[in-house]
């Protein structure tokens, strides 16, 4: 049987068990948008620029563990996506991108709409393809997939050309994958298994430490295991909130530059670090020389190249955690460690995590009063960069995995709604939670008329202190207070903005109103804009400031309020 | 301290830009670079010579190893080895020097393979030292250009335990 | 140009008198900025870019335009340097702000743009290292920059601006990239900014094209039926005086390319419209007929084209143009001439005479009424092309007009009257989507007197809306025209023409346009009938803030003529 090229794309899309694609159409991808239309399996979401493509993708993936698909032209449509392929790629998200292309014959002559997207992307994808030939395209969709969301998961990008997609080829889907340079190793070492196992064992302050390398094998049980066998305090990356639940007695929370005092002084203090999952990335270790200083560090990831890349470690241990979990499991003894334990209480009950309690509308105060409202719902959290997103990691106190979304490598502003569009996507009946701020809500807010079209009851928790608070506080900090180019006075009024979609708009100004207003949003089932209105005054506390270890951080301090 | 990488790749368009595109975006410094298909049509082999230390080295490789199209990679720095590299130098000679210069390439067991009116172009083949011994006996005339292939190597022995993967 | 010569002298000079004084590279950028004359930058703060935030907010000299999305920033300097002619400065922060940037980079390569773009990058120590907020953003614009330096080392600094700014504005102009890691904007050294460039590998000066040029004006003497296309090289190298002298006294006439419009006046009686895709059919068919095809400062892009085989094959082809590399590119040329337009326009026309092609242009006339631009006329249903015609009603020409990416993009660009260069900005090459509105907003910044019109579409404009809140903080007094037909027009046109009318996901939905003006602050305006087309035009262009008109448009309304991607050119639909 002959199809076209934009047929066997489809069929191998669907044979991939794909059932959502976001997208956008334009003219070189016309013969994959005619295939696409005569899907019954896939459902296509417009949204209303490329690069909330993307994003809702990488949402869709991190929420479902599937691989999320999205589609745009040649030209400005594959340029559009280039930041939603960094932020997947940074935070290791599976995404399979399709990208038309113009026709083979005219690549390389600067023709309408071309780009060398596969040139732009290297830096910024796990691969990508440029489909030459339409009796390759099958297969090399089958290896997308494959590739994106095995060993390290990541954004993989396919160049269709406009000829490839409307050529003939026989009807054949390729069974097996199979690619010589690409074997990711899942087993860990058993010698080095046995090794990590006597470390932990001996260790007098063991602290575990997860990264999103756990929620990507699926080892949440495994780890919570090794947490409550070991009896050892466990702290997280921003990327692995959830991963164990923040509610627990062992749980430290958040580390790092705004992570929680605790988390920070527990981990100087400690003698072994297991790290699993993570990659020591710059906003978790503070100066690399003072972190963890007096720990021998015990490194398990799938990514060889991570291991030894920004801490030396002294037990590397490539492979997927969760197998890794398994092997490690029955040789790590069972224990109480109460000495080591009543020093962490000690220090959890000196530095808790605080803030000012004057009469205003305290951004952590509605993040407090949101997780207490949506702890027992099937909730999914997504948010933004800036203030709100580090308030959102310390105070909402996430318990299960797949809940938190969140631009933890890259720290792309605007990724929160359109990552919130694919949640609800892939999770029609939970209740999904975009908190924003009022300069990132406005990077991509005309995917409203996504959510709209879609009927899509997303909530948007907007705090608008009229600034880009996160730059304001560096400012605060490190340049003498003077506020450059942070004002956004000028914003536009959210409620109407959210009523000319036919949105229902929110308004919370005072402490007293959170929990109603906040219950009376969370309670109906139409998408809403919640704006809180807070002070550009705020400072995220703890905050780690260059150059400087972990336990150097500072403090919030009652008198000074923060920083007002 | 210089490291030679053999780097077994698939045969592919792009890969040689994947390659370069790493090193630059990473900041690992290439000293030469050669490339040219194996025994098998499928399968090119890419002799890296690359300054670092062992931490450096240990990134490269594992970055390299990354690359989907990338299949083996060795550190043959420390194995037995037979390295060349193959050079051509274009130096000045008027009849006056010709002699003096002949005599140079014969030490070397270099080879003429150029006569212009007041040049010569040398090719010579070997390693790093001898080259750069002709380089610097030469120098005296008159270098006017220089091509190197850069540096491609291999193991000594019976068929390295790279073929297998 | 002239001016930013004098500054740099001046800043030599201020320099001597700060001898041995250190400054940091933040300041070094800064100062580097105002020795070329920079007045107004776009950008977007960030961690990585916090020092120079800091050296902005203490730049007195440099007015800074704070936009809603990186991309709103760098259309909007691309804006401000097509109209302006003038480098068009932006700055973003490191990883996601500079990505944000790529759709922008692009767009103005493929327009040839000069643009310098700053990005804040992690500090040298970080790169390669996946770092938070760590793009490759030097290897990722590899393919859509001119040029792009990853600056190590503070003491290079000043030179690669001075370079930068050289590099983005001559030969054929383009967008530059200089990656300023962050604690290069703190380190510090002395200031010199240099007044010599050496870039050994980039040589401007052409060849003699004397004889080359007299060849030209020979096969212009011999030429019956000759015709000029005009593109955006000779806006770009300020060639449209000459390029008017030499048509009027060879009586040639001229069509302009997309990027080439305004370059001639459109009132002429020897100008022919657009040429390829969406041209006029006279211009389509004088040159399939003509015998001799002078190109100007244009590439002959597939969209002019259509099949190159049977592109003007009856013509002897002149190509003018400022990079060797578009000559014989797309179509096999008899004569190139690698030079600048105004320069070889300048000695052509000291060579040739004054000549008459009455039969010719006879001709074309006769193509010009046998086949005008035609649309239904409907009295109750609104027609863009109506519009169109009540703009240059309204505006008599005298405003900048810049579009989106669609449909309404190409009656723009065949009804719009245009008078002057630099009047016209639109993405052609690249044919984003979202560009118009930002882009008017820094045409607006660049002439805040001007009369600024804006035409988009209902799914361009929803690609960057947010930036109506710039509009409204810094006032800009535009006319924003959706022409809203509740679809992604010109894709739907595709699929009614070529595909059976299958609609493919491209019914799009809006909102209350009105309103999200309202909600902004702005003015919102809607239009639902003909007859207040002009009215509202007219109302909103006195209003002295930002206008959004809501024109509710027939939807399904085709751009016509169309040539079929790799047709002939002479073989129009809908003509
Ligand atoms: C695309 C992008 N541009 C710039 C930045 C730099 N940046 C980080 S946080 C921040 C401010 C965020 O403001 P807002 O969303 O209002 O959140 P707030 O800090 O006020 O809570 C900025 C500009 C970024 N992370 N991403
Ligand atoms: C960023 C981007 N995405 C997709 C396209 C493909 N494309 C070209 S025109 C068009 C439709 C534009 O619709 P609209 O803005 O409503 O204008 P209209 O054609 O209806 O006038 C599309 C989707 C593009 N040019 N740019
Ligand atoms: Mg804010």
């Amino acid at each position: 049987m002959a199809v076209t090229g934009a047929e066997i794309l489809i069929k191998t899309l669907e044979y991939e068990g794909v059932d959502t694609v976001f997208g956008y159409p334009g003219g070189a991808v016309l013969p994959i948008y005619d295939a696409l239309k005569e899907s019954s399996k896939i459902k296509h979401i417009l949204v209303r620029q490329e690069q909330a493509a993307v994003h809702a993708a990488s949402g869709y993936a991190r929420t479902t563990g599937k691989v999320g698909v999205c589609m745009a032209t040649s030209g400005p449509g594959a340029t559009n996506l280039v930041t939603g392929i960094a932020t997947a790629y940074m935070d290791s998200i599976p995404v399979v991108i399709i990208t038309g292309q113009v026709s083979t014959e005219m690549v390389g002559t600067d023709a309408f709409q071309e780009v060398d997207i596969t040139g732009i992307t290297m830096p910024i994808s796990k691969h990508n393809y440029l489909v030459k030939n339409v009796k390759d395209l099958s297969r090399i969709i089958r290896e997308a997939f494959h590739i994106a969301k095995t060993g390290r998961p990541g954004p993989v990008l396919v160049d269709v050309p406009k000829n490839v997609s409307a050529q003939l080829t026989k009807y054949n889907i390729p069974e097996d994958v199979d690619l010589r340079g690409y074997k990711p190793t899942y087993k860990g070492h058993p010698t080095q298994i046995k090794n990590a196992a006597e470390l932990i064992n001996e260790a007098k302050k063991p602290v575990i430490f997860a990264g999103g390398g756990v929620i990507n094998s699926e080892a949440a049980a495994e780890l919570k295991i090794l947490v409550e066998k070991t009896s050892a305090p466990i702290t997280t990356t921003l990327n692995a909130l959830g991963v164990f639940p923040e509610t627990h007695p062992q749980s430290l929370g958040m580390l790092g530059l705004h992570g929680t005092p605790y988390a920070n002084y527990v981990v100087t203090e400690c003698d072994l670090l297991v790290g699993l999952g993570v990659r020591f990335d710059d906003r978790v270790t503070g100066a690399v020389e003072k972190f963890a200083p007096n720990a021998k560090k015990i490194h398990i990831d799938i990514d060889p190249a991570e291991i030894g890349k920004n801490v030396e470690v002294d037990l590397p241990l490539v492979g997927d955690v969760k197998t890794i979990l398994e092997e490690l499991l029955p040789l790590v003894e069972e224990r109480e460690n109460r000495e080591w334990n009543a020093r962490v209480e000690k220090i959890k009950k000196e530095y808790p995590l605080r803030y000012g309690e004057t009469l205003a509308l305290r951004p952590q105060y509605v993040i407090e009063k949101l997780g207490e409202l949506t702890r027992d719902k099937d909730v999914v959290i997504t948010t933004d960069v800036g203030q709100h997103q580090m308030w959102t990691a310390q105070y909402y106190k996430f318990t299960k995995p797949r809940t938190m979304l969140t631009s933890g490598g890259l720290g792309t502003m605007g990724y929160g709604f359109p990552a919130a569009i694919g949640a609800q996507l892939g999770n029609r009946d939970k209740l999904v939670v975009a908190v924003t701020g009022d300069g990132s809500f406005q990077m991509h807010m005309a995917e409203m008329g996504t959510a709209v079209e879609n009927n899509l009851p997303v909530k948007v928790l907007l705090f608008n202190n009229n600034c880009l608070a996160l730059v304001r506080q560096l400012q605060h900090f490190y340049c003498n207070k003077s506020y450059s180019a942070v004002d956004f006075s000028g914003n536009p009024d959210f409620i109407r903005f959210a009523e000319c979609y036919g949105a229902k708009g929110i308004r919370i100004t005072k402490t007293e109103e959170t929990v109603p207003k906040l219950e009376e949003a969370l309670n109906n089932d139409s998408l809403t804009i919640i704006e809180c209105v807070v002070s550009n005054e705020e400072m995220v506390y703890p905050m780690v400031p260059n150059n400087k270890g972990l336990n150097e951080m500072i403090h919030f301090e009652e008198g000074e309020d923060n920083g007002r | 301290m210089k490291h030679t990488l053999s780097v077994l790749v698939e045969n592919k368009p792009g890969v040689l830009t994947r390659v370069a595109g790493l090193f630059a975006r990473r900041g690992y410094n290439i000293d030469s670079l050669a490339v040219g298909r194996t025994e098998n049509p499928e399968i090119s082999r890419m002799t890296i010579v690359v300054e670092g230390d062992d931490r450096v080295i240990e990134q490269v490789t594992k970055q390299l190893h990354k690359l989907i199209e990338v299949i083996k990679i060795n550190d043959i720095t420390e194995d037995e080895h037979v390295h060349r590299e193959l050079i051509l130098i274009k130096v000045n000679a008027d009849p006056a020097h010709r002699m003096e210069i002949m005599q140079i390439v014969n030490v070397f067991r270099a080879r003429v393979v150029d006569f212009g009116r007041n040049s010569l172009i040398i090719e010579v083949t070997g390693d790093e030292g001898k080259i750069n011994a002709i380089e610097n006996s030469l120098h005296p005339f008159g270098i006017r250009e220089v091509v190197r292939t850069g540096k491609v190597a291999m193991v000594r022995g019976p068929k390295h335990k790279n073929g297998k993967s | 140009m002239a001016v930013a010569k004098d500054l740099r002298e001046v800043c030599q000079f201020g320099n001597l008198m700060e001898v041995g004084k250190k400054m940091s590279g933040a300041d070094i950028l800064i100062k580097s900025l105002e020795c070329e004359g920079v007045d107004t930058i776009f950008g977007y703060p960030g961690g990585a870019v916090l020092n120079i935030y800091d050296a902005i907010y203490r730049c007195k000299k440099i007015k800074h335009i704070l936009t809603r999305h990186e991309q709103g920033l760098i259309h909007a300097a691309d804006g401000y340097a097509r109209s302006t002619g003038k480098p068009g400065v932006c700055i973003a922060t490191s990883g996601p702000g500079a990505t944000n940037l790529v759709t922008g980079i692009a767009t103005a390569y493929m327009d040839s743009v000069p643009l310098v773009i700053i990005t804040g990058q992690v500090a040298v120590s970080y790169i390669g290292k996946d770092s938070f907020q760590e793009a490759d953003i030097t290897g990722i614009t590899l393919p859509i920059t001119k040029y792009s330096y990853l600056v190590k080392d503070v003491r290079d600094l000043a030179r690669y601006v001075r370079e930068a700014f050289h590099l983005a504005t001559t030969g054929r102009p383009g967008p530059v990239l200089i990656d300023l890691p962050k604690d290069v904007t703190y380190a510090e050294t002395e200031f010199f900014y240099p007044p010599e460039i050496d870039l050994p590998g980039y040589k401007l000066k052409p060849n003699g094209i004397e004889k080359e040029v007299e060849k030209a004006s020979e096969m212009l003497k011999e030429a019956q039926r000759p015709v000029i296309i005009a593109g955006g090289g000779v806006v770009n190298s300020g060639a449209h005086e000459e390029l008017l002298a030499l048509a009027e006294k060879l009586q040639i006439p001229v069509s302009t390319t997309l990027m080439g419009k305004g370059s001639f006046p459109e009132n002429h009686p020897l100008y022919l419209g657009m040429p390829g895709m969406h041209g006029t059919a006279y211009a389509n068919y004088a040159i399939s007929d003509c015998d001799l095809l002078l190109a100007v400062g244009m590439r002959f892009d597939d969209r002019v084209t259509g099949n190159v085989k049977t592109f003007a094959k009856d013509a002897k082809v002149i190509h003018i143009d400022i990079d060797a590399a578009e000559i014989n590119k797309n179509i096999h040329v008899d004569l190139s001439i690698v030079s600048d337009a105004k320069n070889a326009l300048e000695k052509l026309l000291g060579l040739v005479n004054e000549k008459d092609n009455r039969r010719w242009l006879d001709k074309i006339e006769y193509w010009k009424k046998e086949y005008p631009l035609k649309y239904c006329k409907d009295s109750t249903r609104i027609k863009p092309q109506y519009i169109l015609e009540k703009i240059n009603e309204v505006t008599a020409g005298d405003a900048y007009f810049v579009t989106d990416t669609g449909q309404h993009q190409m009656w723009a660009a065949q009804y719009l009257k245009c008078v002057r260069p630099r009047s016209f900005m639109t993405s052609g090459g690249l044919g984003t989507m979202g560009y118009g509105f930002p882009a008017a907003m820094g045409v607006q910044i660049a002439h805040p007197e001007a009369k600024v019109v804006t035409i988009v579409g209902d799914g361009g404009f929803q690609m960057n809306s947010q930036e109506l809140a710039t509009a409204v903080h810094y006032n800009l007094p535009l006319t924003i025209c959706i022409f809203n037909n509740g679809y992604l027009g010109m894709v739907r046109q595709w699929q009614d023409l070529f595909l059976d009318k299958r609609y493919s996901h491209t019914e799009i939905s809006q909102p209350d346009f009105v309103k999200l003006a309202e909600s902004y602050g702005a003015v919102g305006m809607r239009v639902e009938k003909p007859e207040d087309v002009k009215k509202t035009l007219e109302k909103a262009m006195e209003t002295p803030r930002p206008v959004v008109i809501d024109f509710l448009i027939e939807q399904e309304e085709n751009v016509f003529p169309m040539v079929p991607a790799g047709g002939s050119i002479d073989k129009m639909l809908g003509r």
